[in-house]
């Protein structure tokens, strides 16, 4: 059963949009990361995919039951939501806890918030957060691409121990397609920036607070992240290794935790990009693209407040 | 019959942490596990006794104006004798609840029962107010701090209950699980007790005049259920 929404006062524009046609289209554009997870980490990616999505849709159906509302796990919502956090886990993830963490982000996040529009931070990256916060070991322990179970380090690990000057950090061409150490769904930008063509080709998503988001990244990392001086920062690992492709294109964007106007898109994506290069520069962990998103979330609703429109043929907007 | 209607008052209807939630900084606090909720609590059941006693055989003599001040300084009394007790007797456990103990002062519980029952009613009210309140609050910290540690510890009273080889979620001991347990355990304390309260708590509902007429807009709709907006 899809929702509709009903409009207020005339005029009025017919449109064939629903959760459900949007959310397939999500999935679609996460195909082929997800293609390159299960080349690139075997039958564990598979696993987690297929888990991930299965303790969503089944918290999501549970849940419905429990309250007597209606069924919503036909809107897909549940399953991006599954899909988003499997990618968002090291291959080598115990799958018990991966059940544990989509349970986490449909009860706890979005149900007990009130359900689909109403989630007051984005539920996959909330679960990630709980689960880096539970199983700090099992949650940052990464390998190397292949049937091996090699135990690896990511890009952003190698550049925060400074060792990048070893030799130690992959070729560009490999961690442009994904054949490096990361979260399953994260490492290969050029499959991300496929889907992500593919979302803004179907109006799904607008390119201005990824856009903003991934330029401060460049931009701060390239001015504050080299040793020797300003402006010698090597801000390309830094936009295509890690999270932030991931992040920025299909976490970020979620329309429930984001702002609504053009402005308020461009002031989020700006502030998670501050967010993250501070993190990955100065702070303890070497990525924070999911802490930097989730600390936006929280602001969204004052960000447009702020930026509120000025009506159509009417005066200046009223604060 | 009052008297026991004072106690269960302090455990049941007004819980000082599920119903009042008074008192939400130790909890949160200290309750990553069972044996510091129930430490916490008996110390703060002890102060809340001896302070009740002592504020309502004074609360004749101490002049309206400064009866805040006047309170402060009796539980803290109180607290030094508690604090001094567990140093000498159980360190262990006063190390483990650090500066909450001399914090129990301002706990709002202790405040609030100083405030609203003891400075107004008898002695011996006063003091089963106290151990009604006390126990409640034991018994929900307590609670809380079992589910927190066998989450986040895997175990409780300190007894392991997975084996070694198990991973419990750590985060459960950590900041974000005390919210997390706190908020879950309101609701479902709300859940449990909720229908009585919103069939009872309606006199226009129960005369049969129906919401229209009743001028306390309280959102309780004449079928039971909050009225969505």
């Amino acid at each position: 059963m899809e929702i509709s929404l009903l409009a207020g006062s005339s005029p009025h524009i017919r449109s064939g949009e629903s959760t459900q046609k949007i959310m397939r289209d999500v999935i679609i554009a996460l195909l082929p990361a997800a293609v390159c997870s299960v080349i690139y980490f075997k039958v564990q990616a598979a696993m987690l995919i297929l888990v991930t999505v299965t303790s969503c849709v089944a918290a999501e159906y549970a849940w419905c039951k429990i309250t007597k509302k209606e069924n919503t796990i036909a809107d897909l919502s549940a399953a991006v939501t599954g899909l988003l956090l499997a990618f968002n886990l090291p291959p080598s993830l115990p799958l018990w806890m991966a059940a544990i963490g989509g349970v986490f982000a449909i009860i706890i996040v979005k149900q007990l918030f009130g359900g689909l529009g109403q989630n007051f931070v984005n539920p996959a990256l909330a679960a990630r957060a709980f689960m880096v916060a539970s199983w700090p070991g099992q949650m940052t322990s990464w390998q190397a691409p292949g049937w091996d179970a090699v135990s690896t380090a990511t890009p952003l690990e190698i550049m925060k121990k400074g060792s990048e000057a070893a030799g130690e950090l992959p070729k560009f061409w490999d961690m442009f397609v994904g054949n490096i150490g990361g979260c399953i769904g994260e490492t290969s930008a050029l499959a991300l920036l496929i889907g992500a063509v593919y979302l803004v080709a179907r109006n799904v998503i607008t390119l201005e607070l990824p856009l903003a988001f991934i330029g401060t990244v460049g931009f701060m990392t390239w001015m504050l992240g080299g040793s020797e001086g300003l402006f010698t920062g090597n801000f390309v690992y830094h936009v295509f290794a890690g999270g932030l492709i991931l992040g920025a294109f299909f976490m970020a964007t979620d329309y429930t935790t984001s702002p609504v106007t053009f402005r308020g898109r461009i002031i989020m994506g700006i502030g998670c990009g501050f967010l993250t290069s501070i993190i990955r520069l100065y702070g303890g962990y070497p990525e924070g693209v999911s802490y930097s998103i989730l600390l936006m979330n929280l602001v969204v609703p004052l960000i447009d407040r702020y930026m509120i429109p000025r009506s159509f043929g009417g005066g200046v907007a009223k604060k | 019959m009052k008297l026991l209607k004072t106690f269960k008052n302090g455990i049941i209807d007004e819980n000082p942490t599920f119903r009042l939630v008074l008192g939400t900084c130790p909890t949160l606090a200290v309750t990553t596990s069972a044996i510091n909720g129930i430490g916490m609590g008996l110390a703060t059941t002890a102060v809340l006794i001896g302070s009740n006693v002592v504020i309502s055989l004074l609360r004749k003599f101490i002049p309206n104006k400064v009866r805040i001040p006047a309170f402060i300084t009796v539980i803290a009394g109180f607290v030094t004798i508690v604090q001094m007790l567990l140093k000498a007797y159980v360190p262990a456990l006063d190390k483990a609840l650090g500066i909450f103990i001399p914090l129990i002062v301002v706990n709002c519980i202790i405040m609030a029962r100083a405030e609203s029952f003891a400075s107004k009613n008898p002695v011996l009210e006063s003091a089963v107010d106290g151990l009604g309140m006390g126990i409640g609050f034991t018994l929900a910290i307590t609670a809380i701090g079992s589910i927190r540690e066998i989450l986040g510890n895997g175990s409780i009273f300190n007894v392991p209950l997975f084996g070694e080889s198990a991973s419990p979620a750590l985060a459960m001991i950590l900041p974000p699980g005390g919210f997390l347990v706190y908020g879950l355990a309101i609701g479902v304390v709300n859940l449990l007790t909720n229908r009585k309260v919103t069939t009872a708590g309606c006199g226009a509902h129960e005369a049969g005049s129906g919401c229209d007429a009743c001028p306390a807009n309280c959102g309780i709709a004449a079928s039971g259920k909050e009225v969505q907006e």
